[in-house]
């Protein structure tokens, strides 16, 4: 108590700077900087170095090889099937959960996390158990002469399925924070089911909606796990680019599995500079702006 | 169009929101529904904007039974809490709403849509501000751009939740006298929910109050504040002083503690003042 009352006597600052000894601050930033460099860094610039270790010509000698633009048209035709179908069923999974109250909601979220939560590998299991030669609708598939596994449709099953929740995850939040009192508000007004959606619902997720489609692009592109399982690795036909990186390094084509790499890398760094411009876009849409409670309306009413 | 409720009944699980309702507010009254909250008024407004459903009971606009109508046909404003404006249209777009959605045969064209909505901005005096955005906006004048976007479908019935509920008390009690002016001018039926009692007895034609999702009276300010049907009414509408006294002679001869002269610091031939403006005996 004495020592309090001798601090308030003294006219000190209040509260120290909040700040720690310069050796902490150097310490912790140095350390942060090692760790991003080590381990994000340092892999992505040797994923180029080794791209164009033997010059630009062998590198685009490996990017345009027949076999590696049949991987990049694949994974490009996966994500065309993948994105679509997560825009649709995200927005409407999240307009469901995040704006309505009913049986087996729970269980819907539960199930839409589903292909986070399951190891990739096994969500291609599934596909091949259900349809492949010794699956459930195997001899069925056989009979009408349709092939699911280690064929394209295969591979968009599975890409669909490992990208299925980013959309709807994404507005569930945002569609549950903004309430109904808006939607309410157009229907009193006279707006239809569709005019409120489009009109009002929409509208006020429509950054989330686009983050999401960002999110589960470059899951669709880049996923290898559950596409590995059910395509079968057949050159030019069924190889996408993950698995085409693959193939080439266990060749011990080194330098062409990392050009092919990079592209990879390219989409990835693309996907990242879209999503700051997306995300500051929305900043900016969404600010509140300083709502200052003036009374000047009333001098002129009084007026 | 006046507005008729009867024995309408609402449970939110084994809570009884409303509880066997009636109330009838005149063509061109303007009705305040004032209570605790939890009392069921905000869900009896819903009820008779079509916003939410009764179990039991029906609602009629107009003599007409409209309680299988949804919301969107009912033809009611509904000025929201929360204002509830559409937070990525300017306050132009949030007016313009209701006419630009109508049915294509029924909808105003583009030139009467502007002129329509700048009388109402002019209305709200606002029309300065119809380029803005909702949050660039105070809370009173989100409160106005509320009542014209209502405004603008030419609502038969006006329905306000807590219209002066997120106002600071300034802009409460300034926004009150334009909205008493507004409906003496334009004689729209209209309803407004509010806890807060001096509201509902300046600004109301006629205060309903309820209490645990009954109406305990309903009356003129007047009449409510001089004759409290129930304990709750007298209790709610204000805190009483009670003085006891004795009846001697044809004249109350009210005592006063000692310990009170002490503290008011009375001599004699001093004046006591009593401030509230009604003495009632019982």
């Amino acid at each position: 108590m004495a020592g309090n009352a001798s601090r308030l006597r003294t006219h000190r600052p209040p509260r120290r700077r909040l700040t720690e000894p310069a050796a902490v601050r150097w310490t912790l930033t140095a350390i942060a900087l090692v760790f991003v460099g080590l381990f994000l860094v340092l892999p992505l610039a040797s994923v180029f170095i080794e791209a164009f270790s033997r010059g630009l010509g062998a590198y685009r000698s490996a990017i345009t090889e027949p076999d590696a633009l049949a991987a990049l048209r694949l994974t490009f035709t996966a994500a065309a099937f993948a994105v679509p179908a997560n825009l649709v069923f995200g927005v409407c999974a999240g307009w469901a959960i995040g704006k309505f109250r009913f049986r087996g909601r729970g269980l819907l979220i539960t199930l839409i996390d589903l292909p986070f939560a399951v190891s990739p590998v096994i969500s291609g299991m599934v596909f091949v158990l259900l349809f492949g030669r010794q699956g459930v609708l195997g001899p069925w598939m056989v009979e009408h002469d349709l092939r699911v596994v280690f064929a394209v449709p295969g591979i968009i099953l599975a890409t669909i399925f490992v990208s299925f929740p980013f959309v709807a995850r994404e507005i569930i939040p945002i569609m549950e924070a903004t309430g109904t009192e808006e939607e309410e508000a157009a229907r009193v007004l006279g707006a239809g089911g569709l005019q409120t959606f489009f009109r009002v619902t929409l509208p006020n997720v429509k950054w989330g909606v686009l983050y999401g489609v960002i999110l589960a692009n470059a899951r669709a592109m880049g996923e290898f796990g559950a596409v590995s399982v059910v395509s079968g690795h057949i050159r030019g036909e069924t190889n996408t680019l993950p698995l085409h990186v693959e193939i080439l390094y266990n060749e011990y084509n080194f330098q062409a599995a990392f050009a092919v790499a990079s592209l990879l890398a390219l989409l990835a760094l693309v996907t990242l500079v879209i999503k700051t411009i997306v995300e500051r876009r929305a900043a900016i849409t969404e600010s509140p702006g300083d709502p200052v409670e003036s009374s000047e309306w009333v001098s002129k009413s009084a007026a | 169009m006046g507005i008729e409720v009867r024995g309408v009944t609402k449970r939110f699980g084994s809570f009884v929101a409303l509880d066997d309702v009636s109330l009838q507010v005149a063509s061109g009254e303007l009705v305040a529904l004032l209570g605790p909250s939890g009392s069921g008024k905000t869900t009896l407004l819903r009820i008779i904007a079509g916003l939410d459903h009764g179990d039991a009971g029906s609602v009629l606009l107009a003599g007409e039974d409209a309680t299988a109508r949804s919301a969107r046909d009912r033809g009611v404003g509904f000025v929201f809490q929360h204002y509830a404006l559409f937070r990525h249209m300017t306050v132009f777009e949030n007016v313009a709403f209701g006419l630009r959605v109508r049915p294509r045969a029924m909808r105003p064209s583009d030139a009467d849509i502007t002129r329509r909505v700048t009388e109402l901005l002019e209305l709200v005096q606002l029309d300065y501000l119809g380029a803005r955005r909702p949050t660039e906006l105070s809370g009173g004048q989100r409160q106005r751009v509320a009542l014209a976007r209502a405004l603008a479908v030419e609502p038969k019935v006006l329905l306000l939740d807590e219209p002066f509920g997120a106002l600071d008390a300034k802009v409460r009690l300034e926004l009150r006298q334009w909205l008493r002016r507004l409906h003496d001018e334009i004689h729209l039926t209209s309803v407004f929910v509010t806890h807060d009692q001096e509201e509902a007895l300046e600004l109301a034609d006629r205060v309903a109050i309820m209490n645990h999702g009954r109406i305990e009276q309903d009356g003129s300010p007047d009449a409510v504040m001089e004759q409290p049907a129930t304990p709750f009414v007298a209790a709610f509408l204000g805190s009483v002083n009670i003085f006891h006294g004795r009846l001697e002679g044809g004249a109350i001869r009210v005592e006063l503690a000692a310990s009170e002269i002490e503290r008011m610091n009375l001599k004699a031939g001093d004046t006591l003042y009593v401030k509230p403006r009604k003495v009632a005996g019982r």
